[in-house]
């Protein structure tokens, strides 16, 4: 530590919390793909394909962690879905998913 | 009854060969007949840091291979009684060690009255470190305080868990102890570096030891004596506090905080 050190506090580079944070979701994830059932892959990868029929997410939008307890196995699954963008985009124009949801709400209107 | 141990650790350098030297040594020191292995194949470096190196004659391959008898193969410690070095071949590679030769070895050592037989693993999750820790009773998870080398750590466990006899028979599991090595505290505190909690929290099994990270582990690898005969040194008494937690006794730990400095070294430090 010298003179230009001597009065931070000592928590601006903090590198030690990120490897922490990214070690604790590695090796859950990799201790899932150890002692889960073989299928597991399979089932994550299925799953992640119907999603994707509905949503636009990326291959990493889903997390599956299987828990041991006491007498059943519980499969915990965590999907993160990517926002929903209702603002209009910087060209001023609604976007493409906002136009789809004002159209399907006058079809029902007008069918009332 | 004689107990193995593995010193293993997946990653390479982490001190795995530095701990199985003064693991073996300390246990010696206290009267029990041990014997220190090396499984490292093809690389052999225990000789060195146990300073035998000159005495090879026979090697780990050479017993497996029935070429050489116990006897002629085990290297009798010139310092302390009770302690015997098995070295591992420099000329051959990972394959010349089968389950079988190693079993019918560890046979032959039970027979002799060992009380304990340390495993010094290869780096890697391949063969020669399956091989090290097949037998294993216990093992000493050697993890340094970074992050690939906690991740390593991890998929030994799990190997532990599923590839050792003792998980094969469905026997009692393998008793898991963490050893963090070469530890900065000062690291640790400024933030730069995982701390004891962090990777118990992470790899959640015991905690057998902090080694902190000592300019003397060196200076005794060059001259050939296992650190823990260097009483004087931090890593030294790191090393007996963890034989004596190994034994069973409760002690608190040392060396996790970092020297306090005054206020001139922290100013131009
Ligand atoms: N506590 C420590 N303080 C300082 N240096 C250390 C410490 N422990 C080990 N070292 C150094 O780290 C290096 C690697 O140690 P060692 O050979 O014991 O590791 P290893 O895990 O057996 O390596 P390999 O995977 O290649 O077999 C050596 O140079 C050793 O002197
Ligand atoms: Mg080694």
């Amino acid at each position: 530590m010298g003179i230009f050190s001597f009065f931070k506090t000592g928590k601006e580079d903090q590198s030690a919390r990120v490897a922490k944070d990214r070690l604790q979701v590695l090796i859950a994830h990799e201790r899932t793909g150890r002692n889960g059932p073989d299928y597991l892959p399979m089932l994550k990868q299925d799953i992640l394909d119907v999603i994707k029929k509905y949503v636009a997410v990326g291959d990493d939008a889903l997390s599956v962690q299987l828990e041991s307890q006491d007498n059943c196995d519980v499969l915990e699954l965590n999907i993160t879905l990517p926002e929903a963008d209702d603002s209009a985009d910087d060209d001023g124009e609604p976007s493409e998913s906002a136009r789809r949801r004002a159209m399907e709400r006058r079809q029902e209107a007008s069918a009332s | 009854m004689t107990k193995t141990i593995v010193v293993t650790s997946g990653k390479g350098g982490v001190g795995k060969t530095t701990t199985s030297a003064s693991i073996a040594t300390g246990l010696a020191k206290r009267g029990f007949k041990t014997v220190v292995i090396d499984f490292d194949v093809g690389l052999r470096n225990l000789d060195l840091v146990m300073g035998c190196e000159r005495r090879v004659v026979y090697d780990l391959v050479n017993l497996v291979n029935q070429e050489a008898s116990l006897h002629q193969t085990l290297i009798k410690d010139k310092r302390i009684e009770n302690l015997y070095i098995l070295p591992a071949s420099q000329t051959r590679d990972k394959d010349a060690l089968t389950i079988e030769g190693i079993a019918r070895v560890m046979h032959k050592l039970k027979k002799s009255d060992f009380d304990y037989i340390i495993c010094d693993s290869p780096a890697g999750i391949e063969k020669g470190a399956k091989m090290a820790l097949y037998f294993a009773d216990e093992a000493i998870v050697t993890t340094n305080p970074e992050v690939s080398s906690v991740r390593d750590s991890d998929r030994i466990l799990g190997i532990l868990q599923s590839e050792s006899k003792r998980s094969k028979m469905n026997e009692e599991p393998v008793k898991e102890h963490l050893l963090i090595t070469r530890y900065n505290p000062t690291r640790v505190k400024d933030g730069q570096m995982l701390s004891v909690d962090d990777i118990v929290d992470l790899l959640a099994i015991p905690l057998l030891g902090i080694i902190p990270e000592s300019p003397s582990v060196l200076d005794c690898s060059n001259a050939g004596k296992p650190v823990i005969l260097d009483e004087e040194s931090e890593a030294g008494q790191a090393y007996s506090d963890a034989i004596d937690r190994l034994l069973g006794e409760a002690k608190p730990h040392r060396f996790m905080e970092a020297p306090k400095k005054g206020f001139l070294a922290r100013l131009f430090g």
